[in-house]
């Protein structure tokens, strides 16, 4: 699971306002090369919950200097890009799980993949 | 990259071991598949660069197909971990690091998850025949709401009329773009362009 994806997903467990950011528990984490592609990182910013970007990368392990406030005309920064295309796409999860931070649900995260399937009386 | 060529990288993505006749796991082939990808990059530009959702995903095959076509990142959601299992190998085999993958129940989503997050949805969502009936529609509607720019969807000629009936009701426009024959039984393509 890549930072991006995770900055997409929100626990949906019955009755959870706030199913967001999910918290991160991992006990394996890889950083595979992605191609560097400018244009789509600076286009996925102003998409992206910041906070919840830098939170993950900090339970990872893995913010490096990655600054708590976006930084202003971002677009032509390509150091700033680089650092956040690294946590978006190189930054995996392979082992652990996702916690509801209102709830408690844990959903676990195996070989890469998390496992948001809730049980009949979740829905 | 040509679509040919397209074709023949995909005929080496290895399909469903053992289909599951409940949630209709029908291979989408390397033709078809090449075909629509092709389509949606070279008439529309909707997958270079691009983050791109590929709902009941399976083993993989349009979303392997939009991560050659350079797309930012192309995410596949499906129920079955045997599916994501098949196409997380395939993935590694064909050294493809723009793609990631997610377990999830399309049909339980929440109305408000992913809103507009991504710029376009593929699929080739199951047909909803027998006991699967409203299927394909619970897939167009979770489309629908996740895609910013368009879906692109793979559709039986039969349910056209139901389906355009539809698209009125909920204000998109859909366009047939392509018709296709199906290797199994006899499909066609239904691939929606959202207005809004």
């Amino acid at each position: 699971m890549k930072l991006l994806t995770h900055n997409l997903l929100t626990s949906h467990v019955k009755g959870v306002v706030k199913g967001y950011p999910l918290l991160i528990k991992a006990t394996e984490v890889k950083v595979n090369e992605v191609d560097f592609n400018p244009q789509f990182v600076s286009r996925m910013i102003p998409k992206l919950e910041w906070s919840a970007l830098v939170q993950a990368a900090e339970e990872l392990g893995q913010r490096q200097d990655l600054p708590a406030e976006l930084v202003p005309e971002y677009e032509n920064n390509e150091e700033f890009l680089k650092k956040v295309h690294r946590v978006l796409l190189e930054v995996e999860v392979i082992e652990g799980c996702l916690r509801c931070p209102e709830s408690g649900r844990e959903f676990p995260i195996s070989r890469g993949i998390p496992n948001m399937l809730l049980s009949e009386d979740e829905v | 990259m040509k679509q040919k060529q397209l074709e023949s990288y995909l005929q080496q993505v290895d399909g469903f071991e053992e289909p599951k006749l409940r949630l209709e796991q029908y291979p989408t082939s390397p033709h078809i598949a090449a075909c629509m990808l092709y389509t949606i990059q070279n008439t529309f530009d909707d997958i270079k660069g691009k983050l791109v959702a590929d709902l009941g995903c399976g083993c993989g095959v349009l979303s392997i197909g939009a991560a050659m076509l350079d797309a930012g990142l192309c995410i596949g959601f499906d129920i079955d971990d045997d599916a994501l299992d098949i196409f997380r190998r395939n993935a590694e085999e064909f050294d493809i690091s723009n793609v990631d993958l997610v377990q999830c129940d399309l049909c339980s989503l929440d109305a408000e998850a992913y809103v507009k997050k991504f710029d376009t949805v593929i699929m080739n969502p199951p047909f909803g025949t027998k006991h699967n009936q409203g299927m394909d529609m619970k897939f167009l509607w979770a489309a629908l709401s996740m895609a910013k720019t368009a879906v692109y969807s793979l559709h039986k000629t039969s349910t056209r009329e139901h389906i355009q009936k539809k698209a009125n009701d909920w204000g998109v426009k859909m366009e047939v773009i392509a018709e296709l024959r199906y290797d199994l039984p006899a499909v066609l393509q239904v691939p929606q362009k959202e207005i809004g």
